[in-house]
């Protein structure tokens, strides 16, 4: 049998990390944007790339469709998922706290796994491989097709994304609220239906994360709190709010994760990225690209 | 609200004095004693907590790892090197004190959402140690033989001694509690939780005061870990995951977290809820809870505690319509 480098291992590690990280990246620019439209860090994030996972599989394995219906399909019914936690959780808060914000969150965020469970016990699930499973060896690193989608949907993501919030009129308006809400209102903007489209958006990208994502490392009900601090700690570390610090963010935390499951320890992969979290909460909490002036004229 | 009277402590203590003789009269709810020790067990954890979110406005999403903290340091150094249990006991808050000090510190700067993320990630991160450290902890099998307490040579060794120590505890520190909030501290934390930039230019230290509660929180949650441990005699890790850190933000949630006596009912209500009154519905009741917890969260923003008051201002607002 043929030996394997620690050249070749850490690329290993290197390329795993990369596509885990795009996931968290992906997480975190879900988190930006409902926190940049609304101020609110939604708990129940990482319920959305579970939800994206296990309805791609009911749809896709179960009823049969295929992959090009089913995937649209999916993301469309994550996205009403998400329109119905800002209209039957957010919205109906009159005097609206940070303390009951998260409250809030936190509660859709256990009906949503608890639900899930109710749908589809308890067991993890599989869904094929988009083009196959053959992987693709390179420098001794064992590369599956499936890393190529999630990197690949993360980089669509932001480009759609960047071109969306910087050009059309809609994205710009999302903004505006971002900056100041009542200016926003005054200016005839809706601001109550700009956050709407924002927890909208972030569902539907939650999802893509949750779709792509199924192949590589299966899917449960209980993921989402583990995806969403990781997708936390990605934004916190790129500085929350920002995009390209999401994705900058998810990589590191990605790389950092599968780098100190491999070389150190297995049995703490999932503590990794937490303790990069705390040390960035301790000591540096505007992150990499965050910027410390705007962090103080938010509310929260 | 602001004022707590002498009278309801005494006639809850009157309550808790006669229960554990009523519930053995009554077949029905003959276990109803053992399931009180836990309520009082958890009320340590809440009304610090409470203290936390009411009067601070802060939140904690890890607060069964210092439960934990406290159960494990009791566990392992009374089981390990044979130590007298309230010695251990001592120890375990002494430990959790300060690690509390050192995760409160630099979160209790940032704004809201960010204690909560650090204290989320931070009870992850003890929970994950819990299962790891099998040399310690015995990992996720647990740990068994912990040693009953004593007072004095005098083995509690029955439901209805426990019964009565731990509420013994839940006492002495409502007692203490109160005598905080109604002192000048009370005061600086209620004005905290309105205005930390007022609070701040009448010269209360905010963040000292924020890191304090933290602190006194975490400590009230390793003593309960503590007597948990000793009860059962046996902890493993699950008892400490996150879902009982949530479970602990519903009782305050439903109680009321603006009054201490919100995170006894609250205590109370959720404990008989998943030790008796949920079984039928099995692993689902997380579905129950997710949904007490957002319907108290939309319409009853001061919990059951603010119930009166809310509706009393709807009576008075009927009447002016009229």
């Amino acid at each position: 049998m043929e030996t394997i480098t620690l050249t070749g291992q850490i690329f290993q590690y290197l390329v795993t990390g990369i596509t885990v990280g795009s996931v968290y990246a992906m997480v975190a620019v879900g988190f930006n944007i409902i926190y940049n439209v609304t101020e609110i860090i939604n708990f129940a994030q990482g319920e959305f790339v579970m939800l994206g996972g296990l309805i791609m599989v009911f749809l896709h394995v179960a009823v049969g469709l295929p992959l090009i219906l089913a995937f649209p399909a999916t993301v469309a019914l994550v996205t009403l998922v998400g329109v119905l936690l800002d209209r039957l959780a957010i919205n109906p808060i009159r005097r609206p706290t940070v303390l009951s914000l998260i409250i809030a969150t936190i509660a859709a965020s256990i009906l949503i796994k608890g639900t899930a469970m109710f749908i589809w016990g308890k067991d993890p699930f599989d869904l094929p491989a988009f083009s196959g499973r053959d992987p693709i060896i390179v420098l001794g690193a064992v590369i599956q097709p499936q890393y190529f989608w999630v990197i690949g949907f993360l980089v669509l993501i932001v480009i759609v994304l960047t071109f969306f919030f910087e050009r059309t009129i809609i994205g710009k308006a999302m903004s505006a609220c971002a900056d100041n809400p009542d200016a926003a209102s005054l200016v005839g903007i809706d601001v109550k239906r700009m956050v709407l489209l924002s927890f909208a958006l972030s569902a539907a990208i939650g999802a893509v994360a949750g779709i792509t994502m199924t192949p590589i490392a299966l899917m449960e009900y209980d993921r989402g709190a583990m995806l969403a601090i990781k997708g936390f700690g990605a934004a916190v570390l790129g500085g929350l709010g920002s995009f390209p610090g999401a994705v900058i963010g998810g990589l590191i935390l990605g790389v950092i994760e599968s780098l100190g499951a491999g070389l150190i320890s297995s049995g703490y992969k999932d503590a990794f990225a937490l303790i990069v979290l705390l040390f960035v909460l301790f000591f540096k909490p505007s992150g990499i690209f965050g910027n410390i002036e705007i962090s103080k004229i938010k509310r929260f | 609200m602001l004022r707590i009277g002498k009278l309801p402590i005494a006639l809850f203590a009157g309550f808790i004095i006669i229960f554990p003789w009523v519930a053995g009269k009554v077949p029905a709810i003959g276990n109803y004693t053992d399931i009180m020790v836990f309520v009082g067990i958890y009320c340590l954890i809440t009304i610090g907590l409470g203290l936390l979110m009411g009067y601070a406005g802060q939140i904690s999403v890890g607060q069964a790892a210092f439960y934990g903290i406290g159960a494990y340091v009791s566990a392992i150094l009374t089981t390990r090197y044979g130590l007298n249990p309230w010695f251990c006991m001592f120890i375990a808050v002494l430990v959790t004190g300060t690690i509390a000090f050192l995760v409160g510190t630099p979160s209790l700067k940032l704004k809201g959402h960010y204690l909560a993320m650090a204290t989320l990630a931070f009870g992850i991160i003890v929970f994950i140690i819990f299962n790891e450290e099998i040399q310690w902890t015995g990992g996720p099998d647990g740990m068994a033989d912990i040693p009953g307490l004593s007072i004095f040579g005098f083995e509690l060794d029955s439901i209805e001694k426990y019964f009565y120590l731990v509420w013994g505890f839940v006492f002495v520190i409502l007692i203490f509690t109160i005598n905080v909030i109604q002192s000048d501290a009370g005061r600086a934390l209620r004005a905290i939780h309105t205005s930390e930039a007022a609070a701040n230019s009448m010269g209360v230290n905010v963040s000292k005061f924020k890191v304090l509660v933290f602190v006194y929180s975490a400590i009230l949650a390793s003593l309960a870990g503590s007597l948990y441990a000793h009860y059962l005699n046996f902890i493993n890790p699950s008892t400490f995951d996150l879902f009982f850190s949530i479970k602990l933000l519903i009782m305050i949630a439903l109680g009321g977290m603006y009054n201490i006596w919100g995170a006894i009912i609250g205590a109370g209500i959720i404990t008989f809820l998943s030790y008796e009154w949920l079984h039928y519905f099995e692993e689902f009741e997380v579905i129950v809870y997710g949904a007490i917890l957002l319907v108290v969260t939309i319409f009853l923003p001061n919990g059951l505690v603010g119930l009166p008051g809310m509706l009393k201002e709807l009576f008075v607002r009927q009447k002016s319509n009229e």
